[in-house]
């Protein structure tokens, strides 16, 4: 396996950790924020002035910055320590940090004023923006160069990682177009390209945690033709044609062209169904020992695989019109954003976490850290069943039943959502526990850190 | 592994050529109003009120946006609802819905932004015709 090579490392070892661990904070914060809304969502008088409008961009903004935070910290970690190549600007890495940093302060100030942009996952005034943009550029240009440094051909993660970072900062873009009056003066232009730049952006993140997928699985079974498969490659083609078309299953009901709809109906879901057979092909071929020199971050990717095949049927099911037709703008859109974005790339980036987590901590993963963690993992799965499951149930109510109006239909299913903003609290309880737990072991005193890192890896 | 395949960077080159030429069309063609005119001053002004507002936090238009109220894309230009009720709630608020303090010419352009919405089209089209392959056709196709 390969071994870090302390006099290749020209960073602070702790620069990518602190990405991840600010984005375990921002993990934490989110899920907090999620079932503050939930509650308020059920019980509209209680929790005084936390008003659900302010609560929601918030709650969507934090799980958009765990996402990003943890797959750019794992990319800045893993380059250096794991592949020998050296950052060409070091000290990006840091200006890259505190412009994050900094920026992310003034949206959540500006949320807590009511100052909004007013857009779905952009919630936050357009001008800070810009700062986020230029992060990106940095960012690019920064991985770009070193990752021109290899010699080899570029395994499917550097793929995936470039692919997300460059359709990023285009869906970014394209996010921004109704700032001009020939995008925003068109009702359906308006829409369909807000619903088009979204998907674009789920994608491009998708290429980032997929790539980190790929990277994790070949570092804990030490098989490097995996991320240089057939398989591997095709799911990476699967994930571009995603990118592009895959978002057209929101916008069936929208008047746009109809080959726009059909195109989104014939790319199916198969993105899914490869990255799922990647991740089995890798379990099946692990050996025990494999397994259990990373246990934790398996267990995360396991727990993905399974997430990945129940999402697949939903999503599939979701992408046949004649059922999007009333499934669309109900709780199961919202089963399918959550239990792809907690139970794919949350679980894929955790299994990420922990890599680098049993790596920088080595023999110091032990004891109630690592017992927190796993209960963690375990009460998080299983709150999760039930989260999406009252979302399903509740989604399928609204869909397939004729209401009077939408208040009769709200009031039949209270039950069900009170149930789910329940399991929020499993949820809450749970992921508290690994980010705990994770950020306990990532702040340890690192200055003898290599010693660990090679014995992990030996 | 260290034959270098050229094939990867064609596939990357294709993708991303293929993606401007699918995003021009969406951007022109294939999102071109027929039959409705562009929004109104007074409507784009109320678009920007519902972007200002945080109105997507709880509502949806062609079912983007929250769930804590009702899609507002054909509220205005429902029969049994219309532009009064409308603006009743906006002026008011509702228990779950916060009193925005908005004046009468604010309400007035949000209430025009819902009218533009629901003129450009029909959210959620349920009366589609099924197919057995699973497509829907609508009126509109």
């Amino acid at each position: 396996m390969e071994q870090s090579n302390t006099n290749a490392i020209n960073i602070d070892r702790r620069s990518g950790l602190n990405f991840i661990i600010l984005g375990l904070m921002a993990l934490g914060a989110c899920v907090l924020m999620g079932v503050l809304g939930a509650f308020k969502y059920i019980y509209p008088d209680s929790l005084g002035g936390l008003e659900f409008h302010k609560l929601r961009p918030v709650h969507v903004s934090l799980a958009v910055a765990w996402i990003f935070l943890a797959a750019i910290g794992g990319i800045y970690h893993y380059l250096p320590n794991y592949k020998n190549l050296m950052i060409t600007w070091p000290r990006a890495i840091k200006l890259h940090f505190w412009i994050f940093v900094i920026t992310g302060i003034a949206i959540l100030t500006a949320f807590s004023m009511g100052i909004f942009g007013g857009r779905e996952y952009w919630a936050y005034p357009p001008a800070l923006s810009a700062p986020i943009f230029a992060t990106w550029i940095l960012f690019g240009f920064n991985i770009l160069f070193t990752l021109k440094k290899e010699k080899n051909p570029w395994p499917v993660y550097y793929w995936m990682w470039m692919t997300g970072i460059i359709f990023f900062l285009i869906t970014f873009s394209e996010a921004h177009l109704y700032l001009i009056p020939f995008f925003s003066e068109n009702i359906i232009r308006e829409t369909t390209i807000q619903w088009k730049s979204y998907g674009a952006l789920v994608g491009s993140w998708n290429m980032l945690v997929y790539g980190t997928g790929m990277f994790v699985m070949e570092r804990i079974s030490g098989n490097k033709e995996l991320a240089h498969s057939t398989s591997a490659f095709l799911l990476y083609t699967l994930s571009f044609i995603a990118l592009m078309v895959g978002w057209a299953h929101h916008v069936y009901a929208v008047d746009s062209a109809t080959w726009i709809r059909m195109l989104a109906y014939t790319v199916s879901m198969a993105e899914l169904a490869m990255l799922a057979k990647i991740i089995w092909d890798w379990r099946t071929s692990l050996t025990p020992e494999q397994k259990h020199a990373h246990l934790q971050s398996y267990r995360f990717i396991f727990a993905a695989d399974i997430w990945v095949f129940l999402n697949l049927i939903l999503a599939i099911l979701i992408s046949i019109p004649a059922f999007n037709l009333f499934s669309h703008g109900t709780h199961i859109t919202v089963a399918h954003a959550m239990g792809t974005t907690i139970g794919i790339n949350t679980m894929i980036l955790m299994g990420s976490v922990f890599l680098i987590t049993e790596e920088v901590a080595g023999l110091n993963f032990k004891g109630w850290a690592k017992s927190c963690a796993n209960y963690g993992h375990w009460i998080t799965n299983i709150s999760l069943i039930v989260f999406l499951g009252s979302l399903m149930v509740a989604g399928s109510m609204e869909a397939f039943t004729e209401w009077e109006d939408f208040y009769e239909k709200s009031d039949a299913v209270l039950p069900l959502l009170t149930l789910f903003a329940f399991s929020g609290i499993g949820l809450l309880v749970g992921l508290w526990m690994v980010v705990v737990s994770a950020i306990r072991l990532l702040t340890l005193d690192t200055t003898n850190q290599a010693e660990p890192l090679k014995a992990a890896a030996e | 592994m260290t034959e270098h395949q050229p094939w990867r960077r064609i596939l990357f080159l294709s993708l991303f050529v293929s993606f401007f030429f699918y995003s021009a069309s969406v951007y022109t063609s294939g999102t071109a109003l027929t039959g409705v005119p562009n929004a109104s001053e007074s409507a784009y002004r109320g678009q920007a009120l519902y972007r200002e507002n945080n109105c997507t936090a709880c509502h949806q238009i062609y079912g983007l946006g929250g769930y804590m109220g009702p899609d507002l894309t054909n509220i205005v230009i429902d029969m049994e609802k219309g532009p009064e009720y409308a603006a009743m709630f906006i002026e008011e608020g509702t228990d779950r819905m916060p009193n925005f303090d908005l004046n009468s010419e604010q309400v007035a352009d949000l209430v025009a932004y819902l009218e533009y919405a629901g003129a450009a089209g029909a959210y959620n089209p349920q009366k589609g015709r099924m197919t057995w392959y699973g497509t829907v056709e609508y009126e509109r196709d």
